[in-house]
């Protein structure tokens, strides 16, 4: 009898005495292993009375039991404070810095033309291209620019060899030559005579010779054309209305239409939106002052019919506007020539993230 | 152009303020681009009566003058050599700033006079650049009032921006014009009687070739003027002429400067002494030169039209007289020239003479052919007046350019082409107030009047009344949708180009934009530089020739950015670069350098330079972005000869260039001064095939399979000249139902490899599709493996 109490009050002492899962073990194997005390009182039974066998091995059972329990309660305990002291020693200092990745950036002049593709796609235009180098004929000639109009003096050309039939050669002042390009296509063509509507948009890179604090030799528009039957300079007006306010994110953003003169339409608009000045800081919107950031106009006839298309048949409106001058308006940009100076400082201040991808329904900027 | 608000008001009767005028020149299409007031500087000066002036008691130079201001009289002490009793200065109460010198003045005492204010000199006002002694205002000025007023200076000086289409608004009659035709006030005629001549006129005109009504000169027109007097012109024309910037010379000249400011009528005046015998209008001969009146001799040629007497050349046509014909102060026989040049003419000759005048810049545009006629009256008029003398008979030569036409109005052709509604009594109102003789009342016929050049059809006709009717009439009016929803904007291949801009973007590297162009030696370096690239006329040496390549450019930034002590640049740029001259040869590129460590040393591992493979791994990443079939794609070396020869490669889809890649060329990178290695890459965006239309856009049927991939190492020894992708291609062809990758995992040379050999270790996953594979059927794909690997490349299995 006493042996069942002393072996109990020994076994759970020494359970408790455990400092670790080993000792634990090594206690275990004691009580309850093939030659273990615990065990031991088992082999007994077979020796005893069959009358005192019942009473015994259930008492040895509870026994068991009971020094089980103790154990899995301290192998518990054990575990928890070994994967305590496991995770102390695995301690890093969080404050470091993340592996080193760098953050790349999309420049202002490409995420512009994005915006634009997506205000324009809205209103049903689409993405036109045509080449830099240019003959004088589409950049001039087919725009009502004759050879000696003074109006080739408004732009200072960069002129290449002429082609072997002496065509002269040049780098597009504006990205007006594709309206010829595009209106030329027989297949614009027949989509009209079908009564369709031409809507396009034209960015791209435009030259002239010209470096100074605001102009640069290399510079950004965006064209933009419509032709049909019915287009008229209500529309045009609306459409510039709609995208400048689209674009600079203004809902009540004052649009001004002045007359002014371009050989390639007629009437011709140069067109200003809304700004005030604050201690030299531009702010665009409904003010006192004015910001010219347009031309535009009816396409010519002259142009319409340089063209292969009848003027008295179709008509409609072109405007032009330089993408890097918008790009500096809506973003704070002071200086265009930083534009393309490849100045890493720059370039991460002012780009955009890869991720912003304009568009009118998921938001056009941040 | 630049006129002052009484300068206009001599041509436009009108109530109108000035922020008025202001405005509606701006909706007129003559865009205000300034508005001065020099009475704004003057505030505060004010006509001062000397009242007394004695001289200092301790100064020889100094007087002290008592001021009457018309407010009290205050003593000043003034050193002007002139000051004296009884004169009317320009005075300057304390407190002042005097603009001239930057001077704020105090009261103070002068060698122990009290001095309180100023009595001011020209130069002291800015005025001018006499600083001899004070400004001695006429008596009549009144003591106390505003010194603008006193010398006529309150007359605030408009600048507007002409279009090059508006040749009659170079002249201040031709922007009242325009402002009275939109209803702010009425025109004035301008006085330009006939005055008879009293003499036959010793000089007369001719042609020297058939005068038509499209020669350089089709007519001319002049006179003779004897006893006149010069000398400077009166105060109130040296003033006008100030104002605008203008610098008074004599009486005869200003008063060709008048014309031309005011009726946009250009003139010469020579001094006739000095020719002989008759003038002819005539090209210019091989060889001929002139001094002109700039001071600059010009050597002519037949292209040129010139006004020359029987010895030598005087003028260069609707451009510039000559020196020595000029008038003087003394001159007091004077011939007077009233001629119309032919615009495109005088264009050319003045481009190619490199010459800028007022007169050019009016001829060329388009002066009115009439004027030939009424400009002799009006200058005959002012030379009389402001000279004396008498005037010839008129001379003339020639014939009067064609200038009369019409053209048919529609009466919707306002609203269809503008949206406007204008009434159509308005229609025709308009046109007439700006000179237009209208018939009809809806079709209107319109006859355009002699100074408008530019209307040459119907849409002229619209944009006249709509831009006087108002441009703010325009409704604005959205355009009408074409479909229900948006469409693409960019077609497939030109929607690569913001593909490939992100996908290089979302790689950690920087989009740069960079010119177009470079320098020669740059573009022949990397196989451009053709003739028919070079600019004729670039604006400097460095940007001369149109780029073969996107790369120099970015290299030249890289290095910029390096020499800033911004390290490790990583810049890409999607844009173009010229084959040749043609549309074709134009080709859409997304182009990038890394330079120096693609890892920089940080605490958690080593540095890591940037090598051939960070080039490969964006060339790859931008080509699977655009949706081209990188899987089908070779990778191997053969790139050009601005890549390091042995470690750069192309990407080829059968024979065709998708894009190279590798290390720079180290002579490349040394002549940039970047040092450390260069990776760079160039994706041609237009070489992949374009996607096939499809009818859906469901993708081929995913089949997975149920059972376990299972995977198994070769270590094969090949000659090291063979590449991995041809060993690893070989291996996946091995069996390709069975064979879902292979991989390279290890590449050896060195102890245990023999010479010339390498150890490629490849990693290949069997994935089997109905079972389990069993032990032989690996083995046999396992032996099958080794051999089409050893047919392909000659390695064999290492040890």
């Amino acid at each position: 009898m006493d042996d069942l109490s002393t072996i109990r009050s020994e076994a759970l002492a020494a359970v408790a005495a455990a400092a670790d899962l080993s000792a634990l073990d090594a206690v275990r194997v004691a009580a309850l292993g093939k030659k273990g005390n615990v065990t031991g009182l088992m082999k007994t039974l077979g020796t005893l009375p069959p009358e005192q066998r019942k009473d015994f091995g259930a008492r040895v059972n509870q026994l068991k039991g009971e020094i089980e329990a103790a154990l899995e309660a301290r192998k518990a305990t054990l575990g928890a404070s070994a994967l305590a002291a496991k995770l102390a020693a695995e301690k890093v200092d969080i404050s470091l810095p993340a592996r080193p990745e760098s953050q790349g950036t999309l420049h202002p002049i490409g995420q512009v033309m994005d915006e634009l593709a997506a205000i324009f796609g809205e209103m049903g235009f689409t993405w036109a291209e045509g080449p830099d180098i240019e003959d004088d004929w589409h950049n001039f000639s087919a725009l009502n620019i004759p050879p000696d109009h003074p109006a080739r003096q408004m732009q200072d050309t960069f002129y290449l060899p002429s082609r072997a039939d002496g065509t002269p050669m040049v780098l597009r002042t504006h990205t007006s030559p594709v309206q010829a390009r595009t209106m030329l296509n027989k297949a614009v063509q027949q989509m009209l005579a079908n009564d369709g509507s031409l809507r396009i948009i034209v960015p791209g890179r435009t030259f002239r010779i010209d470096s100074d604090a605001t102009h640069t030799p290399m510079f950004h528009q965006v064209e933009g054309l419509v032709i049909d039957r019915t287009t008229h300079m209500g529309h045009l007006k609306g459409c510039l209305v709609d995208f400048c306010r689209a674009f600079f994110e203004v809902d009540d953003l004052p649009l001004r239409f002045r007359p002014s003169y371009f050989p390639f339409t007629e009437p011709s608009a140069e067109v200003d939106i809304g700004c005030s000045w604050k201690d030299g800081e531009l702010r665009i919107g409904a003010g006192d002052s004015w910001l010219e950031i347009l031309g535009s106009g009816m396409v010519h006839p002259n142009v319409i019919a340089n063209c292969g298309l009848d003027p008295a048949v179709y008509q409609g409106f072109a405007f032009g506007m330089g993408i890097d001058r918008i790009a500096m308006l809506k973003y704070g940009i002071p200086d265009l020539r930083s534009f393309f100076d490849s100045d890493l400082r720059w370039l991460r201040h002012y780009g955009f993230s890869a991720l912003e991808w304009p568009s009118l329904t998921q938001g056009l900027a941040r | 152009m630049k006129f002052t608000l009484s300068w206009l008001k001599e041509h436009l009767d009108t109530d109108a303020s000035l922020a008025e005028i202001r405005d509606r020149l701006t909706m007129l299409g003559l865009e205000v681009e300034g508005i001065t007031n020099p009475a704004e500087t003057l505030k505060g000066f004010i006509v001062g009566y000397v009242v007394e002036a004695v001289q200092h008691p301790n100064a020889d130079r100094l007087r002290v003058c008592k001021v009457d201001t018309g407010a009290g009289v205050v003593q000043v002490v003034c050193g002007a050599p002139n000051a004296r009793t009884g004169m009317k200065g320009i005075f300057a109460p304390t407190g002042s700033y005097i603009p001239g010198t930057g001077i704020t003045l105090k009261a103070s005492k002068i060698r122990g006079e009290e001095s309180n204010g100023m009595l001011c000199s020209s130069r002291e006002l800015q005025l001018g650049d006499d600083h001899s002694g004070i400004i001695d205002l006429p008596t009549e000025a009144k003591t106390g009032a505003s010194a603008a007023e006193a010398l006529g200076l309150d007359d605030p000086v408009i600048e507007i921006k002409v279009t090059p289409n508006r040749a009659d608004c170079l002249g201040v009659h031709g922007i009242a014009r325009d402002l009275a035709a939109s209803g702010l006030g009425t025109l004035k005629p301008f006085k330009a009687e006939r005055i008879a001549g009293t003499f036959q006129s010793p000089i007369r005109w001719t042609h020297g070739y058939e005068a038509r009504p499209d020669s350089p000169c089709p007519i001319v027109l002049g006179r003779y003027f004897r006893g006149v007097k010069n000398g400077p012109s009166p105060d109130w024309l040296q003033r006008r002429l100030k104002a605008i910037g203008l610098r008074p010379i004599s009486a005869l000249v200003d008063i060709t400067n008048l014309v031309t400011f005011d009726l946009n009528r250009p003139l010469h005046v020579f001094d006739a002494t000095k020719l002989n015998g008759d003038l002819v209008m005539r090209q210019a001969r091989e060889g001929e030169k002139i001094l002109a009146l700039d001071g600059k001799t010009y050597a002519l040629d037949p292209a040129v039209a010139v006004i020359a007497d029987s010895r030598s050349v005087h003028g260069i046509g609707g451009i510039m007289g000559g020196e020595g014909t000029g008038v003087q102060d003394d001159t007091t026989e004077v011939f007077l020239e009233v001629a119309y040049f032919d615009p495109i003419r005088t264009a050319a000759s003045g481009r190619k003479l490199g010459i800028q005048s007022d007169a050019r810049y009016r001829f060329e545009r388009g002066i009115d052919p009439q004027s030939v006629q009424w400009g002799t009256d009006v200058a005959t008029r002012l030379i009389l007046e402001l000279c004396g003398g008498e005037a010839s008979e008129i001379v003339a030569s020639g014939v009067m350019p064609n200038w009369e036409r019409s053209y048919t109005l529609r009466p919707d052709r306002v609203k269809s082409l503008t949206a406007i509604d204008v009434p159509a009594k308005d229609t025709a109102d308009i046109l007439t107030r700006l000179g237009f003789t209208v018939s009809g009342t809806g079709p209107w016929t319109a006859a355009v009047p002699s100074w408008r050049p530019d209307i040459v059809g119907e849409a002229d006709l619209v944009e006249e009344v709509t831009r006087v009717y108002g441009f703010d009439r325009i409704p604005a009016v959205s355009l009408p949708a074409l479909s229900a929803t948006s469409k693409p904007v960019r077609d497939p291949l030109q929607r690569r180009v913001p593909l490939a801009r992100r996908a290089l973007a979302a790689r950690g590297m920087n989009e740069a934009v960079t010119w177009s162009f470079l320098p020669f030696k740059q573009a022949e370096r990397f196989g451009g530089g053709g003739a028919d690239l070079r600019l004729l006329n670039s604006i400097a040496a460095e940007l001369d020739t149109m780029r073969p390549s996107v790369l120099p450019n970015l290299i030249d930034a890289a290095a910029r950015n390096e020499a800033r002590g911004l390290h490790d640049p990583a810049l890409f740029e999607v844009g173009p670069q010229y084959k040749d001259a043609t549309p074709a040869g134009q080709l859409r590129v997304a182009a990038g350098v890394r330079h120096n460590m693609a890892v920089p040393r940080n605490w958690a591992g080593p540095a890591r330079p940037v090598d051939a493979f960070d080039a490969k791994a964006d060339a790859l990443a931008v080509l699977a972005a655009i949706g081209a079939p990188v899987e089908n794609m070779q990778a191997s070396a053969g790139a050009p000869d601005w890549y390091h020869p042995g470690r750069s490669g192309a990407v080829k889809l059968g024979d065709r260039v998708m894009a190279w890649f590798g290390e720079l060329h180290p002579e490349i990178a040394a002549a940039a001064d970047l040092k450390g290695p260069v990776a760079a890459f160039e994706v041609f965006l237009d070489a992949p095939p374009p996607p096939k239309a499809r009818a859906t856009k469901a993708r081929p049927r995913l089949v997975l399979s149920a059972f376990q991939p299972l995977e198994r190492d070769f270590a094969f020894l090949v000659d090291a000249t063979v590449e991995a992708e041809k060993l690893v291609r070989a291996a996946r062809n091995a069996d390709k139902t069975l064979i879902a990758a292979a991989r390279v995992f290890d590449v050896y040379a060195g102890k245990g490899v023999p010479e010339g050999k390498k150890s490629l270790a490849i990693a290949v996953t069997l994935q089997p599709m109905e079972r389990t594979l069993t032990d032989a059927e690996i083995e046999a794909v396992c032996n099958k493996i080794v051999a089409q690997v050893a047919k392909a490349t000659g390695a064999t299995l290492r040890g």
